[in-house]
């Protein structure tokens, strides 16, 4: 993001110091090389590139539902309905193809229109309602948990077709193998970035969690981006559902019950502020990785998973502590 | 409807009512080419009513607001916006964490030419660095770099970026509500020095403001506003501060005004 670089030297444009991001910017990169460093020095099998296949595979599918979650928290606004509206989207498409013998790709497409008009009904219930959309996407995970429950008869789907494994499926990069869906998370968020960074919408969004009513006052639909932003993020949930589907092999009715928090972990591990307004999308796919990289590598030294979620939270607070602290300074 | 050749912006007859209250109880208007004009009036005089109709925040019930000569209906804020009236908000004008060059083209970016401009939706970030630069330049506002953050100038300097905003796209009027309100005295006297530039660049200003010393400082003529209507418009160069302060209260009825007060 170096168009919001802080910088008050020079007048030429294009020296080097203008163009570098605050430092703000480079911590949860920094975090994620130390981590690196230290499990590497802690195990042999840790810097293998069949080791960071895994650890890409790992944070898939909340890495996916993470890109959703960056959008609304950008627009100051929360989704606690993310991991509810993943396992939906997934019940629907194995079931729809399981069950019913639907063509798999028209189920696919049912899934993630449902997970989508899930997403509309939070937008719209926020912005034309206005209510508030910690409550709006409290109330939706709970009816979409339970619509999963009631409609699967909270049994696992399974025998499912091809087409809902495809991005399960690995080829090899360089002698190691590397899924679809890893390719399709990066493909994800490489265009996100490119929207958020690039394009007058995405810096929309921006202003509109930086300050909705002069975004408003400058003639900007604030009420269309805010309704665009949450049904993107239902369509995004259920891209995760495909890819929770194929990672798995099943329709899972328990899935995702703990997609929003690990969702809002990654994205303030990253370095976006849940004020609005401030934040990075790739820092989200970074604080993805430090989770990932922390799980893996304590895994791999042998500590209970039980520490790592310990060790998640001191993460979590030591993040948003640094970030609060660095801007209080500035 | 009588139409002085140099009236830039009139109103007549302006109505506003919520539910018992009467905002606005047939209110005048009338905006001269080239001038300040700093609208006053005390609280529940109609003269942030005013204001907002003028600047498209809400629709009167009754009246018409003329433009060069033209009655135009606004029916929000970008109404406004489109027929070249630009509003400075007191505290709610800009961006804090975006750039300057970011705030000053919001809802205005412009895109690269070619397929990376109209597929792609490619912002051009260069010029617009570019235009901000020079326009800011051009209003000597003195900031180094428009890839600042606005957060982290001082107030004076963000109320320079909504001035400089609205001034690079208004064509017809710059309405500023209570600029200088939030700001220490020097940066205060900053702000007044870019309005005037703005009027100098040929751009009538409407100023509404509670500071009795900067309305006489700067403006051109001042519209006192008074139980819903138009008290009169009177001449800072000829009435006193406090005479001005008796009408807007009351304690001195506009019409025992002697005629060289009034403008």
């Amino acid at each position: 993001m170096s168009t919001q670089t802080a910088t008050t030297s020079g007048a030429a444009p294009g020296l080097i110091r203008e163009r570098m991001p605050p430092l703000a910017a480079f911590g949860p990169f920094i975090a994620l090389l130390l981590a690196c460093v230290f499990f590497a020095s802690q195990s042999d099998r840790f810097l293998t590139g069949q080791n960071f296949s895994l650890i890409l595979q790992q944070v898939m599918v909340v890495g996916v539902v993470a890109i959703g979650q960056t959008l609304v928290i950008l627009t100051a606004g929360i989704d606690l309905s993310c991991g509810m509206l993943m396992a939906l989207g997934s019940i629907v498409m194995t079931k729809f193809s399981v069950d019913i013998g639907m063509n798999p790709y028209l189920a696919i497409l049912c899934g993630l229109l449902v997970s989508t008009l899930f997403g509309l009904l939070n937008g719209s219930l926020i912005t034309f309602v206005r209510l508030p959309p910690f409550i709006v996407t409290l109330g939706t995970l709970n009816i979409a948990f339970a619509i999963t429950q009631i409609y699967s008869a909270a049994q696992t789907v399974s025998g499912l077709p091809d087409p809902l494994l495809f991005f399960g499926n690995t080829f090899k990069l360089a002698g190691t193998s590397v899924t679809y869906g890893t390719v399709l998370m990066l493909v994800l968020y490489l265009i996100t970035w490119y929207i958020l960074r690039s394009t007058a919408p995405g810096r929309h969004v921006y202003a509109l969690g930086n300050n909705a009513e002069a975004t408003r006052l400058m003639g900007i639909r604030t009420r269309a981006i805010l309704l665009t932003i949450y049904t993107v993020a239902g369509l995004v949930y259920g891209i995760a559902g495909l890819l929770l589907v194929s990672r798995t092999g099943v329709g899972d009715p328990n899935a995702g019950q703990t997609d929003n928090l690990d969702s809002i972990t990654a994205v303030v591990l990253g370095g976006t502020s849940l004020f609005g307004g401030r934040g990075m999308i790739l820092g989200t796919l970074i604080g993805a990785l430090i989770v990932g990289v922390f799980r893996n590598g304590l895994t791999l030294m042998g500590v209970a998973s039980v520490y790592q979620i310990l060790i998640t939270g001191i993460l979590v607070i030591l993040a948003v502590a640094t970030d609060q602290l660095s801007r209080r300074r500035g | 409807m009588s139409s002085i050749p140099n009236v830039v912006m009139q109103a007549r007859g302006l109505v506003k009512r919520y539910g018992h209250v009467t905002a606005l109880d047939g209110a005048d208007f009338d905006l001269y080419s080239g001038e300040i004009l700093a609208v006053i009036g005390d609280n529940g005089a109609g003269k942030s009513t005013l204001i907002k109709a003028l600047s498209g925040a809400l629709v009167p019930d009754a009246g018409e607001i003329r433009l060069d000569g033209n009655v135009v209906k606004f029916h929000s804020p970008i109404d406004a916006r489109r027929q070249g009236i630009e509003t400075v908000y007191q505290d709610l004008a800009v961006a804090p964490a975006m750039t300057i060059a970011e705030n000053l083209f919001l809802g205005r970016e412009l895109r690269k030419v070619g397929i990376l401009g109209s597929v792609f939706r490619m912002l051009n970030k260069k010029r617009m660095l570019a235009e901000a630069d020079a326009h800011m330049k051009g209003l000597q506002i003195g900031i180094r770099s428009m890839k600042q953050a606005v957060e982290t100038l001082s107030g004076g300097q963000r109320q320079g970026v909504a001035v400089a905003r609205s001034a690079a796209f208004a064509r017809h009027v710059v309405i500023m509500d209570e600029p200088t309100a939030a700001l220490g005295v020097k940066e205060g006297n900053m702000v007044l020095e870019l309005i005037r530039r703005v009027r100098d660049s040929g751009l009538p200003v409407i100023l509404i403001s509670h500071n009795m010393p900067h309305v006489f400082e700067i403006a051109d003529r001042i519209h006192i506003a008074r139980l819903g209507k138009r008290a009169c418009v009177v001449n800072p160069k000829k009435i006193t501060m406090s005479e001005t302060v008796a009408v807007m209260t009351g304690a001195r009825r506009p019409e025992e005004l002697p005629p060289e007060y009034l403008a």
